[in-house]
């Protein structure tokens, strides 16, 4: 069973942390604007739930998840 | 529907439910998603009651937050002109995320954990003087107050001394029942207090996210005006709220025996976590809901809301929607709340969540710990709640132990 991927838009994103706090192995975010940045684009199946979480909490809607 | 049957909002609480949001509310809830309610100048905006709805909505970049543009429905007299703008928060993108991403790092999540230690020293010392002190004594004044105020003193750059200034400020600033001149007064006195003190730290910069706007200042990256509302948006959102949750949210774990019990007999983070989200979802202390104007038609749920159209998005009740939240009328430390818009949602959504959580995990964890025999020194019913705030909470709390 392969896992999922992940699609972040920056561009979007708002810095709320949320996604950092939801999966700290999938998302980071950068020092200088707080801006979400990926650790990975392909995570462990071990994480799915928490980053289809993430991408649930996000308020910017800038998370995407793809099976 | 004529106007005379639109109900008038904000609607008052049921006499002895002070944590539970207006029953008017729930039955508009019941019956749809979306309706019309009344305001004080007569205006009819939508009023957005429903969890889905509400998330989708606040979401969406066809409403405007600017509170400029007609429309707007203004809680109260006194609505903003341009130059008065409380910093990013009336604001629309790009120019919102413009400005929000300049003081957004010091909020990322790692930066706010390695505060823990330092706030965690904040709480041990102000509940060391409570136990020190005479008693009853009022947990507002004593500790829900000091913790967030010198928090945000620490990380903006303002000295703590000037407390009693822009405590009095922002308290008339988000009071309905404050006339509309001495807001504008406070409002100004907070702008002048800050631009003054961006003076200081253009001479004197030090490691503080006051200087770091000087910085962007003396770039040509931003206006001085502009960083001084900032500086107040943050100040007053940085203590406000958090210091509503402590005593609020005190004196709701001790009507909740069994629930506090958990806080004070456990040790586990992951429960405190939980409990802090919880709080914040059955609390919602931003009880007047997000506020909002469309800047085109926008088909949700049946209905049609119009360009121009106004509308206030009850994220209190939102968060007792049964139709996302189990019994959510029940204050369950337990549960996973974390889908709560306490915090809002979509771009506005709160920049400072993660030193809320912070603050409020380390107070949580730590209060009712050592003053295990915590409890009210004044009957329930004695207790001034803020009825007329934009954020809900008490004006006192009296305790004793
Ligand atoms: C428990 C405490 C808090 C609660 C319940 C809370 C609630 C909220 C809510 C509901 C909003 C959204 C406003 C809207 O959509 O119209 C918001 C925005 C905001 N909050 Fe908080 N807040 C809290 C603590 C803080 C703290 C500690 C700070 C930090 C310094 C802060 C800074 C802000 C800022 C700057 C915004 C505007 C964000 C934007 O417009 O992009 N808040 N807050
Ligand atoms: S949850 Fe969304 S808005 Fe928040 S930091 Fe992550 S990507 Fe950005």
């Amino acid at each position: 069973m392969s896992g999922v991927r992940v699609i972040l838009d920056q561009d979007k994103c708002v810095g709320s942390g949320q996604c950092v706090m939801t999966a700290p192995e999938v998302f980071d975010q950068r020092d200088e604007d707080g801006i979400a940045v990926l650790l990975t684009t392909a995570p462990d199946t071990g994480q799915t739930d928490v980053v289809r979480e993430a991408a649930a909490l996000c308020p910017a809607l800038a998370i995407t998840v793809r099976e | 529907m004529t106007s005379d049957t639109v109900p008038a909002f904000p609607m008052a609480r049921a006499a002895g439910c002070p944590f539970d949001p207006p029953p008017e509310l729930h039955r508009l809830q019941d019956e749809a998603p979306l309706s019309r309610v009344r305001l004080w100048d007569g205006s009819t905006p939508w009023l957005v009651t429903r969890y889905a709805e509400q998330r989708s909505l606040l979401a969406d970049p066809r409403l405007s937050a600017d509170v400029t543009r007609p429309g707007y429905p203004f809680p109260a007299p006194g609505r903003p002109t341009g130059a008065q703008k409380l910093g990013f928060i009336l604001m629309d993108d790009p120019e919102h995320a413009r400005l929000r991403r300049m003081v957004t790092a010091p909020f990322a999540i790692k930066r706010v954990e390695a505060l823990r230690p330092a706030v965690q020293k904040i709480v041990d010392d102000l509940i060391d003087d409570l136990l020190a002190g005479p008693k009853p004594v009022d947990l507002v004044e004593a500790f829900a107050l000091p913790v967030p105020s010198l928090v945000i003193c620490a990380l903006l750059g303002v000295p703590y001394a000037d407390h009693d200034l822009f405590q009095g400020h922002s308290r008339n600033l988000i009071s309905r029942s404050v006339p509309a001149d001495q807001r504008g007064a406070s409002f100004r006195a907070l702008h002048d207090y800050l631009d003054r003190l961006l003076a200081q730290k253009t001479a004197d910069p030090g490691d503080d996210l006051l200087s770091q706007l000087v910085t962007r200042v003396q770039a040509g990256e931003l206006e001085r005006s502009d960083a001084a509302g900032i500086g107040v948006l943050l100040l007053v959102a940085g203590h406000e709220t958090t210091a509503n949750m402590i005593a609020l949210g005190t004196l709701a774990l001790l009507e909740h025996p069994d629930q506090l019990a958990l806080l004070r007999d456990g040790d586990d983070p992951k429960l405190v976590a939980g409990a802090v989200e919880e709080l914040l979802r059955y609390l919602n202390i931003t009880h007047t809901g997000r506020r909002r104007v469309a800047l085109d038609d926008i088909e949700i749920a049946g209905v049609t809301i119009r360009a121009g159209d106004g509308l206030i998005l009850a994220n209190d009740i939102g968060n007792r929607d049964p139709g996302t939240f189990t019994d959510p009328g029940t204050l369950d430390l337990t549960r996973d709340a974390r889908r709560h818009v306490a915090f809002g949602f979509g771009v506005h959504q709160c920049l400072g969540q993660p030193l809320a959580r912070l603050e409020l995990q380390v107070v949580y964890s730590t209060l009712y710990r050592r003053i295990p025999t915590l409890r009210r020194a004044a009957a329930l019913a004695d207790i001034p709640f803020k009825h007329d705030g934009a954020v809900y909470g008490v004006y006192e709390l009296p305790v004793t132990w």
